[in-house]
């Protein structure tokens, strides 16, 4: 047997793209979902540009201003140290999507990857990587995050990959589940019979027909990704005061809800507002993605 | 009187896409100890119509738009849920299709069998439980279980796909109906077990006196069990009358086009076998361990699907390998793809072997045999367009580069008989033989010289079904394709192959020229099945009846 027949050229990927084009015309006709994708960009573009546009300093204490109701010099009112709430909300926003976006990043791309590979191949493989998972999971998360803090520093980059290192293990059970079900399928099998090597596979015929559930676990996690960095916080394990996210937010403003509830309800609309953009872009993309769904 | 009088039933389906009549002024009445049966393919409406009258349906979508269905005098279609309980419970049962789906896998046979009298809505008719275990096991002896004491206390993962029918037809008789509706009834089943199943239904139905709905799409069954039949087509009535009319005096033009797509008689097409043999399968083992079951001395038990097969298949040659369910005959095919592991044996493409070869070295083989499989609602991606799908072989094999992949596709979506215009839609978006189709371009798109069709028309109906089998034949011909043709339909392969084989237990129990091994089988077993098979022929298909 020569050598050419062996070698196997790539499958265009070009060709591969006409899922995401239809989804993104079926999805344009979703404006649910865009208003989400909508309400999603604009408050990255703020949080983006926030040491511009913010109208006060995060930090600078007005201990005779205390706290006041929402005014027209402060549009959502001060804090009992008389900070601007506005100008920390926006701050907050910086570091809560990116712990948010990043974490859930590293989340989906271990657990999609550990998960479908463990799923397709299946026996002792299976067994070996799903037996990390469960080690992983019995590990008492805060110990593990401690021990993390203490080897390498307090780092927020290290709190991101802190989060999404816990976060992956269900993504990964997720996919593996619909792995296993997929494989056994006969278009996979047809696809093996053609000869396509198991990446490919993976990639072509496995990996996008794992998606639907896979969305919907995603804009799940992204809330509650944004809600573990505000109690890892608040133990003193995450950011640290004057620095603000909307989780440590949320958790002072509790504390303080009946004297001062403006407190509460400004960074819990920025939270809530984010969390219904996700679903509703979450839902139009699933449905976007699954062809079998009508087109109008 | 007729004990079920249906009148200009009309059932919509109000969805997005609009609306669809699934079932639009039908009538039609059965009296007791008569059976009528609702002839029609996928889509015709003929379950829909009976589902109607037992309120099953889900509503929304469908709805009932108009008609009435007197049941002894009273309107099914307008009764309270009360009353429609009732006469559920004690007038009409049913018998789905799928036995293997519609026993709950969590209960005893038994307890699914006595709820209806132990927990009957009507608190005086209730029954102790040792009373109403008493009259099931009796039943279960009826419908032929052996030791039904005993059986009693199983569950269904314990029976097979034919007991578990009967226990199916036991549950619908317990409560002494007077209308007994079957929906496709044997259509999982094998054809031996359809025989007996058959045969069961048609003895009931004379020792209770009972009037009997039968929905099927096989008019070879039908023409051996119903004294009436209805032909539906897209939810209207195309014909009705008694048997004997519709099948010999049929003045409708889709009911003789139903007739007619019906394969029967030998091969037409001139063999094009040449001397020479393309795959050569000696001592083929393959061999799987018994999950299911405990381990024996630290192992598990083997299940021997393919057990010491050996096989030659000629260049041009279509060869049918005929076997009932678990008889092993898609592993063969399988194993001889080298889909699945072979356990022992040798398997020859040509002058080379191809077991032993790993993954890797296999791959320049893979676009020379190719295999077309049952379910075409499974096997193509649901993500991928009809494009994607015919141009992923041919880019992977290199057969095509990215400027002419489009023509080559074209190409493909012409010699299957598809428009060219739908390349760019899914799977969702055609019919069962449509898809087929596109799995069988997939298939043929890298010039292969040898394909196993598993099953390839099994899953369509009878007018789709003969379509594809002509679309078979003439690529076999255009193509110069050698074929491996699995099926459990003696019929289709009668009409399609040159060589038949007959496999049973993972063995080959007989094998010969299509012809001659009708003619005259050697093997009891191949008698038996030979003999099992429905003819759309009411008076030959009553006069096998009457032989078994």
């Amino acid at each position: 047997m020569n050598k050419n027949t062996l070698s196997q050229p790539a499958t265009s990927e070009e060709d591969g793209s006409s899922l995401w084009n239809d989804a993104w015309i079926k999805l344009s006709k979703n404006y649910l979902a865009l208003a989400g994708l909508g309400i999603l960009i604009l408050l990255c573009v703020v949080s983006l540009l926030t040491p511009w546009i913010a109208p006060y300093s995060y930090e600078q204490q007005n201990l005779d201003l205390g706290a006041t109701a929402p005014s027209l010099q402060h549009w959502l009112g001060t804090d009992i140290f008389g900070r601007d709430m506005l100008t920390r909300i926006m701050y907050g926003g910086r570091v809560s999507l990116m712990v948010g976006f990043i974490a859930t990043a590293v989340a989906l791309v271990i657990g999609i990857l550990w998960g479908a590979i463990a799923g397709f191949y299946g026996g002792r493989l299976d067994a070996v990587m799903m037996r990390i998972v469960d080690i992983l999971y019995a590990l008492p998360f805060m110990i593990f995050i401690v021990l993390l803090m203490v080897v390498f520093g307090r780092n927020i980059l290290l709190l991101f990959l802190a989060i999404g290192a816990v976060e992956w293990l269900t993504m990964a059970r997720i996919v593996r589940g619909q792995v296993m079900s997929l494989r056994n399928q006969e278009f996979v099998e047809a696809a093996y019979s053609l000869g396509l090597s198991q990446w490919t596979i993976i990639r072509r015929h496995i990996i996008p027909n794992t998606l639907g559930p896979v969305i919907v676990y995603t804009t799940l996690t992204i809330p509650s990704v944004m809600l573990l960095e505000a109690f890892l916080s608040f133990l003193g394990l995450g950011i640290q005061p004057p620095e603000s996210s909307w989780g440590l937010l949320i958790n002072y403003g509790v504390e303080t809800m009946e004297e001062y509830p403006w407190l509460l309800i400004f960074p819990g609309i920025a939270l809530s507002l984010t969390l219904f953009a996700l679903n509703f872009l979450g839902d139009g993309l699933r449905d976007a993605l699954d062809p079998r769904t009508s087109k109008d | 009187m007729a004990i079920l009088e249906v009148k200009g039933l009309k059932v919509y389906f109000h969805t997005r896409n609009g609306l669809v009549k699934a079932v639009d002024d039908v009538s039609f009445s059965v009296d007791s100890g008569e059976t009528l049966a609702i002839v029609g393919e996928s889509g015709s409406g003929k379950s829909v119509t009976c589902y109607s009258l037992l309120d099953l349906l889900p509503k929304p979508p469908a709805k009932i738009e108009g008609g009435t269905a007197f049941f002894d005098g009273e309107d099914l279609l307008t009764c309270s849920p009360d009353r429609m309980r009732h006469h559920r419970c004690n007038d009409i049962a049913v018998i789905f299709q799928d036995p293997m789906t519609s026993l709950n896998p969590f209960l005893t046979i038994g307890e699914q069998l006595i709820e209806p009298l132990i927990y009957h809505p009507d608190k005086t008719l209730r029954q102790s439980r040792p009373k109403a275990r008493e009259r099931a096991i009796q039943l279960l002896d009826e419908v032929g279980i052996i030791d039904p004491h005993s059986r009693f206390d199983c569950y269904p993962h314990e029976f097979s796909g034919g007991m578990r029918q009967r226990v199916m037809i036991a549950m619908a008789l317990i409560t002494e109906p007077r209308l007994l509706i079957c929906d496709e009834p044997t259509t999982a089943l094998d054809v031996t077990i359809q025989a007996q199943i058959l045969k069961l239904i048609k003895k009931l139905q004379q020792t209770h006196d009972v009037a009997v709905i039968f929905i099927s799409h096989d008019l070879g069954v039908v023409a051996g069990i119903a004294d009436k039949v209805l032909v539906m087509c897209e939810g209207t009535i195309r014909e009705t009358g008694n048997t004997d009319s519709v099948f010999y005096r049929s003045q409708d033009e889709y009911t003789k086009k139903l007739l007619a797509a019906i394969p029967s008689g030998p091969k037409k097409l001139e063999s094009r076998v040449k001397p020479e043999t393309l795959i050569k399968v000696s001592h083929l083992k393959t061999h799987f361990n018994d999950y299911s079951k405990q381990k024996i001395d630290g192992k598990y038990a083997l299940i021997k699907a393919v057990d010491d097969v050996s096989l030659n298949i000629l260049r041009g040659e279509i060869l049918g390998l005929v076997g009932e369910s678990g008889s092993g005959k898609s592993t063969l095919g399988r194993s001889i793809l080298q889909l699945v592991p072979n356990t022992s044996g040798i398997v020859n493409f040509g002058a080379d072997q191809l077991t032993g070869l790993s993954p890797r070295q296999l791959v320049p083989w893979r676009r020379r045999m190719q295999m077309i499989f049952q379910d075409p609602y499974a096997s193509l991606n649901p993500r991928m367009t009809v494009y994607e799908t015919l141009s992923e072989p041919l880019l992977y094999h290199g057969l095509a580069n990215r400027e002419n992949v489009l023509s080559r596709v074209s190409e493909l979506m012409d010699e299957v008989g598809l428009a060219r215009g739908s390349m760019r839609k899914y799977p969702h978006e055609f019919s069962g033989g449509q898809r087929q189709r596109i799995a069988i371009g997939r298939a043929i798109a890298t010039k292969p010289e040898f394909i196993i069709a598993d099953e390839p028309v099994s899953a369509l109906d009878v007018t789709i079904q003969a379509q594809i089998l002509d679309l078979i034949l003439d690529l076999v011909e255009s193509h110069n394709l050698t074929m491996m043709f699995i099926s459990h339909d003696l019929s289709v392969v009668r009409y399609i192959s040159d060589r038949v084989m007959i496999m049973h237990h993972g063995v080959i129990v007989e094998e010969g020229k299509t012809e001659a091994l009708w003619a005259n089988p050697q093997d009891p077993y191949t008698q038996n099945l030979l003999r099992s098979i429905p003819i759309a022929d009411p008076l030959l298909e009553r006069a096998r009846i009457e032989n078994i």
